[in-house]
């Protein structure tokens, strides 16, 4: 690749209130069209805006999570621009005094540690939804203002990333940093995080980047992937041909994989800002910012890293398990309270808990099992063996009884017996002697298959270690 | 202060108002005076001075997060000029 | 007297001592406004019925024996750009002629709350934007005392109601001089509260920093009334102040101390006319004479109040403006509903909006523009400052500051229709109030040779509307010019 290619990324996240920005309108997902708007959100003459105090806090809570400098007060602004899905064909915004400014978000791409510069964090308001009917000579378009008004967060980075997996750690960094501070539930099928980016290429060690190409409405991580991958050979072709990259705002067309023209004309973007005079500006003190501190749990990477050191597991175990706070939270509580265990405890979370998650659809707050009846089924393992504690662990989720009560009723304990594990094996030996003969020549598969036969008459419940040195010894020595 | 009529047209755009020729150009003509008059205000040095935003120095005003009853559908979509199955209806978007 | 000559005050003791009805009250009115309405035009909506049953409501409350509001059975105009459920507010604008608001304004579900009776919406310039009502979109109004002349604006609709005995008091709104001129104009009592005293939410908004909404009444009493009853904190207006409401009304007649009265030397120069700069000069020796001091002051910015006015105003109401677009109420053009959406915004507010709106969007809109918020919406801001900061420093010398509401009379319907600046210039001592954000009321202090009347403005301190109230009532209480009435009133 002989061009450097330059991008940065708007995120949009809806903060999870339960009421709107400036009224008290619900913002539920998903309800009948229109149904969640009043005259302050529908933008009627007359209706002036009041701040949601809770959508404030989260957004300075995002600000001081992505390390950004927190002014002495913020203060909100008009964003003049006619769109049918804009009540008062402008949006509440900032521009002149944001929440947060130059801060910073740390990504690992290939184990190295990269920072990228965020350059402002915002709150405004949402818009309404612009349906377009299905069939193309249909000449009308419909609105539902059900999300006008929703609280929504704007994370601008500078133009750090150099490569599509900077964007994808990033974004993905970032998308765990909202959830763990609880301000948004990131959604991205409901379109509560949702992305912009901005590329550009230019000669390797060009003082001048390129022109810059933006892409709107990017609703899921995977369209910002795959569009900037399509938008690096789309604009690599233009400048091998020594073609002009213009700039322009364009569109991903999820269907057709490729990025076209917004047709919609721009009069180049003059949003004629000014300070929105229906609302006073918010004073930030330092006690403001010190008891918002406290309420920012430690962060997706620091927690990885912690959890390396301080428990022994992979750095990618510590990956999966710091993705969800509350999967974090409940490994530890594990961890506590057995003490050691944590590399095995790590193993059984992210193999059977998650699978059982996944499958289930649930999240891991919802999960019968608790850390404690986890460490319970482990300890029981050392007597009922590997296979039937994973059996043991599908009935406590399906039940919610713990590890003890299920083997009890079960009858699931290890046959340890050394006389009925002796009368066992003797019949065992009474009905192979071809496996016995095998192994006695030196055939170490037979033993396998006399271990097999033994568990298949106990139903899997022998004791395997105490069951090997029965079948050998009784071999070696031969009948009485 | 002479303003061009692209610049009556650009703004005309901003504003979404369609004008006609003649309108245009009053206006044109009633804007420039207008501006003149305003050019006033260069008289004043200013570089010191703090612009001021609010008329008032209320600062930090908030309401609580609570919910509130939304307005009734129907009488949302009765103030509209066309609304079709729940929606606003407007003429086609195009993005 | 007549039933509809008396005071709000008045007609209130009268109706609660049962010495007549509400329904009385109302039918008079209404016969009386019905007889004067074709001439005068201050209505734009009447709401007989409504007036009426709230009437019987009132009366019904009273012979149960009920407590009442403090408007208990007033019949009130309320300035047709604030909202009122139920029954249409058109801002005086096709944009919003059938356009029935689903709310009540903060102001009108106060004076609900105290048993007023919205008697009918008045007229003003389409948006409040003007200073004689003639850009209404619907009707001329006249001015009682002239009919040739305009009543001012633009609350016209308001203040020649009252002057007409058509309402006992009424609501205008004042962004630049809106309550004060046509008050003055129209011979009647305007205030202009301190901006944030007084909710917003409902006010259909001009421009934002400066709006703000005041009575128009027959006396100092019925403002004092009035203001009492719509001030107050409102959690639905975040610019509106948290602070406790005085009693407007109690111990009006007694001013304690010594007053140092300004008298700037910018509002009384070139441009005033003479016959009001004499009134002027003889009610400032009226408060001489009642021991007040006068203080010759300068408020140096104040010439700059006008251009900035008009860059901010215009800026603020080019966004505040940009909803009526034929989306979600009020008018939609049919000539291009089919075609795009541009088309559809451009065409719709092409047929809604008057001239005088439309140009103020564009002014506004170029203010903002890339490329010229430095230089003009930034500078006026700053300039903004200035002027706020020549009050602030006059107040630390004095009590209040008197000067004209007006440099000239009512003028005549039509004489300033073409030239916009000359009727922009006619705002140049009630707008720098606005921009500073400080109360400000009118009074009739006197009458021209033609018989028109002339207002005196008194300034005051931020939230110090109790004080300007009794300055007023001490002049009141020394002159009858309050008491004249259009001679039109007594045509029966």
């Amino acid at each position: 690749m002989k061009y450097e290619v330059v991008m940065g990324l708007e995120t949009h996240a809806e903060l999870n209130t339960v009421s709107k920005l400036f009224c008290g309108c619900s913002t539920k997902f998903g309800s009948e069209p229109n149904t969640q708007a009043c005259p302050i959100c529908l933008g009627l003459p007359g209706v002036l805006p009041v701040m949601n105090e809770r959508a404030f806090e989260h957004s300075l809570k995002a600000a001081i999570a992505l390390n950004c400098e927190i002014g002495r007060f913020a203060s909100f602004d008009r964003k003049n621009y006619y769109y049918p899905d804009l009540p008062k064909n402008y949006q509440i915004s900032q521009s002149y005094f944001n929440i947060g400014n130059n801060g910073y978000v740390d990504i690992v791409v290939k184990g190295k540690k990269k920072r990228i510069d965020i350059h402002n964090v915002h709150l405004e308001e949402e818009a309404g939804k612009l349906i377009h009917p299905e069939k193309s000579d249909d000449d009308y378009s419909l609105v539902d203002f059900n999300r006008a008004g929703v609280p929504l967060l704007e994370i601008v980075t500078e133009p750090d990333m150099r490569s599509i997996e900077e964007v994808e750690s990033y974004m993905q960094i970032l998308r765990n940093i909202l959830l763990y501070i609880g301000v948004s539930d990131c959604k991205m099928q409901e379109g509560s995080l949702r992305f912009e980016a901005s590329i550009s290429l230019c000669e390797k060690g060009a003082k001048v980047y390129g022109n810059r190409v933006e892409i709107k409405n990017l609703n899921s991580m995977k369209a910002v992937l795959k569009v900037l991958a399509y938008e690096i050979s789309r604009q690599g072709d233009l400048l091998d041909k020594g073609k002009e990259v213009l700039m322009e705002t364009r569109l991903w067309d999820e269907v057709n994989a490729v990025s076209r023209r917004m047709r919609t004309k721009e009069e180049a973007h003059d949003y004629r800002y000014f300070p929105e005079p229906d609302l006073v500006p918010v004073w930030i003190d330092q006690k403001w910012i010190d008891e918002t501190k406290k309420t920012i749990p430690e962060l997706p990477v620091n927690k990885r890293q912690r959890f390396v050191k301080e428990y022994l597991i992979s750095d990618y175990d510590a990956g999966v398990l710091t993705e969800d706070i509350f999967l974090a939270d409940y490994f530890e509580a594990c961890v506590k309270l057995a003490r050691n265990s944590s590399k095995e405890l790590s193993n059984w979370i992210i193999n059977d808990v998650l699978r059982e998650l996944n499958e289930r659809k649930i999240n891991i707050q919802e999960f019968t099992v608790t850390p404690k009846m986890l460490v319970e089924l482990i300890k029981e393992k050392s007597t009922v063996g590997n296979a039937i504690a994973k059996e043991v662990f599908i009935e406590m989720v399906n039940t919610g009884k713990n590890a003890q009560s299920i083997i009890n009723e079960k009858n699931l304990a290890q046959l340890s017996d050394v006389d009925e594990l002796n009368t066992i094996t003797a019949n065992v030996i009474e009905k192979n002697p071809k496996a016995v003969e095998d192994y006695k020549r030196g055939k170490k598969n037979a033993l396998a298959f006399l271990i097999g036969q033994t568990m298949k008459m106990t139903k899997g419940k022998a004791n395997p270690k105490i069951l090997t040195e029965i079948l050998k010894e009784k071999i070696t020595t031969g009948p009485k | 202060m002479d303003i061009g009529l692209k610049e009556i047209e650009y703004i005309a755009n901003l504003s979404r108002i369609a004008l006609t020729d003649e309108e245009k150009k009053t206006f044109k003509k009633q804007l420039a005076n207008i501006l003149d008059y305003i050019k006033k205000l260069n008289e004043l040095d200013t570089d010191t001075v703090e612009p001021m935003a609010y008329a008032t120095d209320l600062k930090n005003v908030f309401r609580k997060e609570e919910l509130t009853p939304s307005l009734s559908r129907q009488k949302i979509l009765n103030l509209s000029p066309s609304n079709v199955n729940g929606f606003f209806k407007v003429p086609k978007v195009i993005e | 007297m007549l039933l509809h000559e008396l005071t709000a005050s008045k007609v209130r003791e009268r109706i609660t001592k049962r010495e007549v009805t509400a329904q009385e009250v109302v039918e008079e009115l209404l016969e009386w406004i019905n007889l004067k309405e074709p001439l005068i035009k201050t209505y734009l909506c009447l709401d007989e019925d409504g007036a009426l049953s709230k009437a019987k409501e009132i009366d019904e409350k009273l012979s149960n024996g009920n407590k009442v509001g403090l408007l208990a059975g007033v019949p009130i105009a309320i300035k047709d750009n604030m909202c009122t459920a139920g029954v249409k507010t058109t801002c005086a604008s096709k944009i919003l002629e059938n356009f029935i608001p689903p709310y009540d304004a903060f102001v009108v579900k106060r004076i609900k709350d105290e048993d007023a009776i919205i008697i009918g919406k008045t007229n003003l310039d389409e948006f409040a934007m003007g200073s004689s009502t003639e850009n209404s979109a619907f009707q001329i109004t006249r001015n009682p005392w002239d009919i040739d002349c305009i009543p001012g604006g633009s609350s016209g609709g308001s203040a020649a109601a009252v002057s007409a005995d058509m309402a006992f008091m009424a609501l205008g709104s004042d962004t630049g001089g809106s309550v004060r001129q046509p008050a003055s104009f129209c011979g009647d009592v305007g205030l202009k509260p301190t901006y944030g005293r007084v909710s917003r939410y409902g006010l259909i908004a001009f421009a934002s920093s400066l709006d703000q909404i005041g009575p128009i009444t027959k006396d100092v009493l019925d403002t004092a009334l009035l203001l009492q009853v719509i001030s107050g904190h409102d959690n639905f207006d975040s610019t509106c102040a948290a602070l406790d409401v005085p009693n407007y009304i109690s111990d009006i007649d007694r001013l304690d101390d010594v007053l140092k009265i300004g008298v700037p030397r910018e509002f009384f120069g070139e441009g005033l006319n003479t016959e009001i700069k004499s009134a002027l000069m003889d009610a400032l020796k009226i408060y001489e004479a009642n021991g007040a001091k006068l203080v010759d002051l300068s408020l140096p910015h104040c010439e700059y109040a006008v251009a900035t006015y008009y860059i901010i105003a215009t800026a603020e109401a080019s966004s505040n403006l940009a909803r009526y677009d034929g989306v979600r109420y009020g008018h939609r053009s049919r000539l291009s509903s089919d075609s795009n959406i541009v088309d559809m915004y451009s065409q719709t507010r092409a047929e809604g909006f008057g001239n005088e709106v439309k140009r103020r969007i564009l002014l506004g809109n170029y203010a903002l523009s890339t490329g010229y918020y430095e230089a003009y919406y930034l500078k006026a801001s700053k300039v903004r400052n200035l002027i706020k900061n020549d009050f602030e420093d006059a107040f630390k010398k004095v009590d209040c500051i008197i000067c004209p509401t007006c440099p000239t009379p009512a003028f005549k319907i039509g004489e300033r229709v073409t030239e916009p600046l000359e009727m922009y210039l006619s705002d140049i001592y009630t707008i720098p109030a606005n921009l500073a954000g400080i109360p400000g009321i009118s009074i009739p202090c006197g009458f021209t040779s033609a018989g028109l009347p002339i207002g005196m403005q008194i300034l005051g301190k931020y939230f110090d509307e109790r004080k300007l109230l009794k300055m007023a009532k001490l002049f009141e209480n020394e002159t009858d010019f309050h008491l004249k009435r259009p001679k039109l009133n007594q045509q029966v």
